[in-house]
């Protein structure tokens, strides 16, 4: 088995953050005494990424995402624990580990702000020491990917936050990195270009091989680009796996949109009842008693449309998110799994 | 051979970033001709003050006369105009704002960037300097003695002078490490510039003492001996002696460079961007 392009042991990060409470009082006695809390940002991390996979990484704000990336990145100093990347240890910063990587994050710039974004590119390759034939070729690739041709002359304070966001990543894959560190790559894009990083984002992979691992609040990208998900809470691994098993392990429902005549049916005996608009109505059913519901609603009413759905990523995502202590790792066996949706039935009612 | 490969690359990654800053520089006009102001203005303070003060107390002060004074504080303009950084309120500014991350990730020394920004935004302040310096010589009238071998020794004094202050500026701008009041760091560092490097009175006024504290410290050597020598107040001796502290600050601030930015490193990842 080929080793791991990445690969993170026990894997910590402390923060000691002064605490105060408000008042002049507090603030004056802050001068001679500083109380500083421990705060776990990340708390004993394990997983591994082979080479060339693309990876979702997902939690809520605060979860430790970031600062994982970063400290993968080579930009923080784990407190404990062991990670490397592409056999380097990261935070050592050797030229050659820097070489091989790239961390884009959204919202922030690194091109120079008043050139073109053609200048910025040719100061990286100087930074990189690209040999030119390379750098043309990789150049003319991402300029072909990512459709940047006319966007290269322009400056880029003029450019659109869309346009200029795809500069900053095509910035970032210069140097062809084997390892790309995504940062919610896709934040504040409109929906189009979204889906054009996107496609651009699976299209590197594939054509190069890189490993990739992505954080995201759009479910669309990981949904898009990720078969394989690492779910982080407090710092704490929830799920590592296929997305498909999250979203299997987590729904205890399916939702049925029924489209009737108008909203005068009384449906409550189906299952609940969570909207209703001009005829459509929306029920969430337990999972197990879809084909029975689903059944007996055809049977019983004039039904003009029926549709079963799984519930919208987002919410599964959110009720990963919200299970508290008790469940942190829900890689278990089937049984307690089952023991567990019911549980879950149970509380959501 | 290595050695000479990483050499055409240091240089290579120097001339796109001169090219980069002087492209971002000359779109920003009105801001060149506000920068060559306040280079020349402090300078030309202190030459109109101590000239007044010179005619006013028999026609000299110590060694200098208002025709002394005028030729060093021109020097002065120019040899500030060379040597002076903004580094400082960079750092403070990257931290801030997570910048830093960016140099981080780079596998090259963030401060070969930062010379060559340096160095480049001068390219075109410099001549402007110069030609204001040309101007105030005709209004002023300097007199110095000007020798060969002091010019000679004055291009290698300029360019030690640059290289100790800007390490130990940049030394010192990665206090935006280890706190957010930088500015206090700054306020205190320019002070002491301006009291002992021979910019607020040419250190030849000042008391023995207070002479050999000024020669103990580097800020004389950033910029006050540059000037001194220029001006032909210096024996060959003093100069030679001096081009030999100069090159021991040297070492010393890139010593300093050193160590700080790796400590700064390990503080910075220890807090977080």
């Amino acid at each position: 088995m080929t080793a791991p392009a990445i690969r993170l042991r026990e894997l910590c990060k402390t923060y000691l953050v002064p605490e105060r409470e408000a008042g002049t009082g507090a603030a004056l006695r802050s001068l001679f005494h500083r109380r500083m809390r421990a705060v776990a940002a990340v708390d004993g991390l394990n997983f591994d990424l082979a080479p060339g996979e693309i990876v979702g990484f997902l939690g809520p704000n605060g979860a430790g995402k970031t600062t994982t990336l970063k400290m993968l990145a080579g930009l923080l100093h784990p407190t404990a624990g062991e990670c490397r990347v592409l056999d380097h240890v990261p935070w050592k910063r050797e030229r050659d580990f820097l070489r091989q990587i790239t961390l884009v994050m959204g919202q922030r710039n690194q091109l120079v702000w008043d050139i073109p974004a053609a200048d910025s590119f040719e100061l990286n390759r100087a930074i990189y020491r690209l040999p030119v034939a390379d750098y043309r070729r990789t150049l003319d690739e991402l300029t072909g990917l990512l459709d940047l041709g006319p966007l290269l002359k322009v400056p880029v304070r003029n450019l659109s936050l869309g346009e200029r966001m795809k500069c900053e990543v095509a910035a970032a894959l210069l140097h062809r990195p084997q390892v790309v560190f995504l940062d919610e790559p896709t934040i504040g894009l409109d929906v189009t270009m979204q889906r054009r990083i996107r496609t651009f984002i699976a299209e590197y992979n594939h054509r190069y091989g890189a490993t990739i691992l992505l954080t995201s609040h759009y479910m669309a990208d990981v949904e898009a680009l990720c078969k394989r998900v690492i779910v982080i809470h407090h710092g704490r691994l929830l799920f590592d796996g296929d997305l498909a098993d999250l979203v299997q392990q987590f729904t205890a429902h399916k939702t049925i949109v029924v489209q009737l005549e108008d909203c005068a049916a009384d449906l409550h005996f189906y299952g609940e009842l969570v909207d209703c608009s001009d005829g459509r109505f929306t029920l969430r059913v337990p999972k197990a008693e879809t084909a029975h519901v689903t059944e007996r609603l055809l049977a019983d009413l004039p039904v003009i449309d029926l549709l079963v759905e799984d519930p919208p990523i987002e919410e599964v995502i959110d009720r990963v998110f919200t299970q508290e202590t008790g469940r942190e790792n829900l890689n278990t066996t089937p049984m307690e799994r089952g023991q567990a949706d019911k549980k879950d039935i149970q509380g959501y009612a | 051979m290595k050695l000479l490969l990483q050499i055409r690359h240091l240089l290579n990654l120097y001339v796109q970033q001169f090219k980069t800053t002087f492209a971002t520089m000359v779109q920003y006009r009105a801001s060149l001709v506000i920068w060559t102001i306040s280079a020349v203005l402090e300078p030309l303070v202190y030459l109109i003050v101590w000239s007044t003060v010179s005619n006013g107390s028999g026609g000299s002060v110590g060694s200098y006369t208002a025709q002394g004074f005028a030729a060093y504080y021109i020097a002065l303009m120019i040899v500030n105009q060379v040597t002076y950084t903004w580094i400082m309120y960079e750092y403070e500014y990257r931290v801030r704002q997570g910048y830093l991350s960016f140099a981080l990730l780079r596998p090259v020394h963030p401060i070969h960037a930062d010379i060559a920004d340096n160095l480049s935004s001068k390219l075109i302040t410099l001549p402007l300097v110069l030609i204001v310096a040309a101007v105030l010589a005709l209004l002023f009238h300097p007199s110095a003695g000007l020798h060969a071998w002091a010019l000679l020794a004055f291009l290698p004094a300029l360019v030690l002078a640059f290289l100790v202050r800007f390490l130990i500026e940049w030394t010192l701008a990665l206090a935006a490490f280890w706190t957010t009041r930088v500015s206090a760091l700054n306020q205190v560092y320019f002070v002491l510039m301006l009291f002992l490097s021979g910019q607020i009175a040419p250190l030849g006024l000042f008391p023995p003492w207070l002479q050999t504290v000024a020669a103990v410290l580097p800020f004389r050597w950033m910029l006050g001996f540059p000037v001194e020598l220029l001006v032909g107040r210096l024996t060959p001796l003093q100069s030679l002696e001096g081009l030999g502290v100069q090159a021991a600050w040297l070492v010393l601030s890139l010593l300093l460079v050193r160590v700080v930015w790796r400590a700064g490193v390990r503080v910075y990842s220890a807090v977080g961007a």
